[in-house]
């Protein structure tokens, strides 16, 4: 028997360490080559490690939220033959850093509490004579005073909850602070329970979110670009009339296989054609380095919101997709980064970057850059104004272009100069499409 | 030109309910008046509980030392029986009963209470004239607290009056009546009674009811009652006391008049709300009955007009006036709060003692509760024996829930079970199951093993029975 010592591998981009996210795995575990170890968060992706061998873990080390360095050993698994340590013949038993993991392997917590009740009285020896039987636990009759601790009824008086609505999961019934707490964090977060009348009561409840897993990578990718890079904002507005009828008439006459068009196949084709001309834009700045790699390809990032946060997908070669395959690549890189299940490529490597709320665009937005790139174009929401045409008020299908650059690279000039050649293509759609 | 005060909160009555009322009104930074015209602490602190509680130990020390001196017991014997000085005792009793009297007012004085004492009364729910030592004063208040308690109820046939005392003359005497006849058999007649029993008086106990201590059932009685037939208190059931004439009561019982001859005669047919002669009638608020009607927030049907303790209503007892002061008071300051307890315990300081909190067996199969229950009896419990204390007949008891083992009720009777109230407030307070007081490991040797003997027999597996 060998151990096989599983190293976190480099994942790229010069990541140094990784978040563990979610383990598939705990000590003691039979797997097989391929099978599911860990899943590891870089400052963009989600990344499943697989195992390479067949085996026994002996170790699984670092508790989810845990960061661990790249090139550290990350799992130990005992296979057949020597394996690839030799050293550590030590019982991993021994080695205290294995043993949080047994706790932290994440585990299906609320089910284990929704069970408790029950499980309770089960292990009541009841005796053969004047025992009272097996137990059934009955929901409050109706009328029945709610059962709680003054502890616990005189927190829900100050907070104007109603005992009587709040679900119990303590022994015979018995409503606990966790109860309290579980009924006060739906009803903020507008998952009904009503506060019994007394709407008016002060709110005193703080909950402690600690910022781990995506949250923190979000957090720490905001706070380095707004940090390093001195944003320049410039809003300008696009008559989008035109366009709209184009996209409204190729969404009506398209193939049954073609995507549905939004108005962002169109903005990144305009991207396209204008970049080449302003090379510091399409770029990716290595301050630390002092380095701008101005890169010909046009690699879009799309910031999608998931469940878990904002996160960064990519279309990569833009400039090699009409609007119909740029339509398709986004909804699949967007579907990628919604399910979590991106790999590193998807999410990572753009030169530029799109942000829209859609519906929600608003009127003026002042996007953060998304470091190491230099500049993000916010579309703001497309709405019907009156404006001044030809002498005539006319009514026009305006949208606001919000973006930011970094201006240690790319200078106001330059940066409003760009934004307008690309306003000048999307109020020209044809312009688009023509060499 | 009477002094007038302004205040945000005036306290009309400085017994348990009205200066805990008080402190807590200091606590929450409420500018207070508490008015009093006696002095402070109210019936249970100077006529009631504390001194009733001085007298019973005073009696029961007699007794053994009588005991010891009639006949060798547990290896004891005294040459002489004990030689009782009541004026003495009656004035330690009253050192006691300055002891808390000063506490109460030292509490009040750092709290920042105005005490103004006099006879308040109010000529509008929020205007109250005191006729004080130095004067009159007017004391206008945003928020009333009532609580002006209770006082002892007179048979209207047999008024108090020279040898017709209540309670609090009783425990005033400053000489023991060689018979004692008592008028009613609940918690205040029997615990007076018994005490004077102890002392050696002869005692008998009419009650109209054909039961004492009609509060608790059949079986906590029992040891009592026991007690009672061997010290030779004579009771008499299903009797009616007609008339007192001439130091004798006549008594009718089952269609034959009974004439008892007695030195006093203690009547404690229970207590009244103190609702006379303080302008009740003036404030414009609902009653219930004969006492001021209350909320779950003790305010009453007057805007800013709050009523506790046993103006209120039943049980007329003082942790439940300050339960009721807390929230009054906290709701005055602003604060969201509600009287709504899971059980108020009460405890009966007879010869043995009783305590009891939530639902007696009976009272829980009426609520629905499909009950099960189990007592323990402290013949079997080390504790006991050690104090001789075995032999009484006392146990105590678990009423639990069939169907999921809540807590719903406990009780004991015996020596010394007033304690065990709190082990009894708390479980039921918190909700606890048959296996929580089973699985709480009980102090050896303690009479608090038996809640846990109790618990375990209700589950089916109790190990000393």
């Amino acid at each position: 028997m060998g151990r096989f010592v599983f190293k976190l591998p480099d994942l790229g981009e010069g990541t140094a360490e990784a978040e563990i996210v979610a383990w598939h795995v705990k000590v003691g575990d039979i797997i097989k080559e391929d099978d599911l170890l860990v899943d590891m968060l870089t400052d963009k992706a989600t990344v499943e490690l697989t195992s390479p061998v067949h085996g026994k873990v002996l170790e699984a080390n670092g508790a989810v939220g845990d960061m661990s360095p790249v090139g550290g050993p990350i799992v130990v698994i005992e296979v057949e033959g020597d394996g690839n340590s030799v050293a550590e013949t030590a019982p991993p038993a021994a080695k205290p850093a294995a043993e949080p993991v047994k706790t932290a392997a994440p585990e299906p917590e609320p089910a284990s509490v929704a069970e408790a009740p029950e499980a309770a009285p089960a292990r009541v020896p009841v005796a053969k004579s004047g025992g009272t039987g097996a137990l059934a636990i009955p929901s409050r009759a109706e009328g029945e005073k709610p059962l709680a601790s003054p502890a616990v009824r005189r927190r829900a008086e100050d907070l104007g909850i109603k005992l009587g609505h709040v679900p119990a999961t303590g022994p015979a019934g018995v409503i606990t602070h966790e109860d309290l707490d579980a009924f006060i964090a739906r009803a903020q977060s507008g998952g009904g329970g009503s506060t019994g009348g007394a709407g008016l009561a002060k709110r005193t409840a703080v909950e402690e979110v600690k910022v781990i897993g995506m949250r923190r990578a979000i957090a720490r990718q905001m706070q380095e670009s707004k940090r390093r890079i001195p944003h320049f904002a410039y809003v300008e507005e696009v008559d989008m009339t035109e366009l709209e009828e184009l996209r409204v008439h190729l969404n009506a006459t398209k193939r049954a296989d073609q995507p549905k068009l939004t108005m962002l196949p169109f903005l990144m084709r305009a991207l396209v054609r204008v970049l080449p001309q302003y090379p510091q834009i399409n770029a990716r700045f290595d301050d630390d380095a002092g380095v701008v790699h101005r890169h010909a390809g046009v690699h879009i990032g799309i910031a999608t919101q998931t469940t878990s946060g904002l996160m960064v997908p990519v279309v990569k070669h833009a400039e090699t997709l009409d609007v119909w395959a740029a339509a398709t690549e986004v909804a699949r890189v967007a579907e990628i980064a919604r399910s979590g299940k991106g790999s590193k490529d998807d999410l990572s490597g753009s030169t530029i970057t799109i942000t829209s709320l859609g519906p929600l665009g608003g009127v003026v937005t002042t996007p953060v850059i998304n470091h190491p790139e230099v500049a993000i174009i916010g579309p703001n929401k497309i709405v019907d104004r009156p404006v001044v045409r030809h002498g005539q008020i006319a009514v026009r299908k305006m949208m606001n272009l919000s973006s930011s650059f970094d201006h240690r690279v790319v200078d106001g000039f330059d940066a409003a100069e760009f934004i307008q050649r690309v306003k000048a293509m999307l109020e020209h759609p044809a312009t688009l499409f023509m060499d | 030109m009477p002094e007038t005060i302004k205040t945000r909160l005036l306290i009309l009555g400085g017994g348990p309910g009205g200066y805990v009322a008080a402190i807590r009104a200091g606590q929450l930074g409420v500018d207070t008046v508490l008015v009093e015209g006696d002095r402070l602490g109210g019936t249970c602190l100077i006529r009631g509980c504390i001194p009733s509680k001085a007298l019973i130990h005073v009696a029961s020390k007699f007794e053994a030392m009588a005991e010891a001196a009639r006949e060798p017991k547990d290896g004891l014997s005294l040459g002489a029986g004990p030689v009782l000085d009541m004026a003495q005792t009656v004035a330690w009793k009253e050192t006691v009963v300055d002891k808390l009297n000063g506490g109460v007012t030292a509490l009040l004085k750092r709290a920042k209470t105005r005490v103004v004492s006099g006879w308040g009364r109010f000529s509008d729910a929020k205007t109250c004239h005191v006729e004080t030592a130095d004067g009159p004063i007017t004391i206008k208040a945003e928020s009333v607290v009532l609580a002006t308690g209770s006082v002892a109820t007179a048979l209207p046939h047999i008024p108090f009056g020279g040898d017709v005392i209540s309670s609090t003359e009783a425990l005033a005497l400053e000489a023991l009546p060689k018979r004692l006849v008592v008028i009613g058999a609940g918690y205040i007649g029997l615990e007076l009674g018994s005490a004077f029993r102890k002392f050696g008086c002869e005692v008998t106990v009419v009650e109209a009811q054909d039961r004492i201590l009609p509060l608790y059932d059949e079986a906590l009685t029992k040891p009592v009652r026991t007690w009672l037939e061997k010290a030779g208190v004579t009771l008499h059931l299903s009797a009616k006391a007609t008339g007192w004439a001439d130091g004798e009561l006549t008594v009718e019982q089952d269609g034959k008049t009974l004439r008892l001859p007695a030195d006093k005669l203690l009547v404690t047919v229970g207590r009244r709300p103190n609702t006379q002669g303080w302008g009740l009638e003036e404030m414009g608020v609902d009653m219930a009955g004969a006492f001021v009607k209350v909320g779950d927030r003790m305010q009453t049907s007057m805007s800013g007009v709050y009523a506790i303790g046993d103006l209120v209503g039943e049980p007329m007892l003082e942790h439940k006036a300050a339960a009721q002061a807390h929230v009054a008071v906290e709701v005055i300051a602003g604060q969201n709060r509600t009287f709504d307890p899971a059980t108020i315990a009460a405890v009966c300081f007879t010869e043995p003692e009783i305590v009891s909190a939530g639902l007696l067996p009976k009272e829980a199969e009426a609520a629905g509760h499909d009950p099960v229950s189990a007592i323990f009896p402290f013949q079997a419990n080390g504790r006991a024996l050690s104090m001789g204390a075995g032999d009484s007949g006392g146990f105590v008891r678990v009423v639990a829930r069939k169907a999921d083992h809540r807590v719903v009720g406990m009780q004991a009777v015996g020596a010394h079970v007033s304690e065990l109230s709190a082990e009894f407030a708390m479980s039921i307070e918190m909700g606890v199951r048959l296996e929580d007081l089973a699985g709480i490991i009980h102090v050896h040797p303690t009479l608090s093993e038996a809640v846990h003997e109790a618990a375990l027999r209700a589950l089916g597996h109790a190990i000393h029975i």
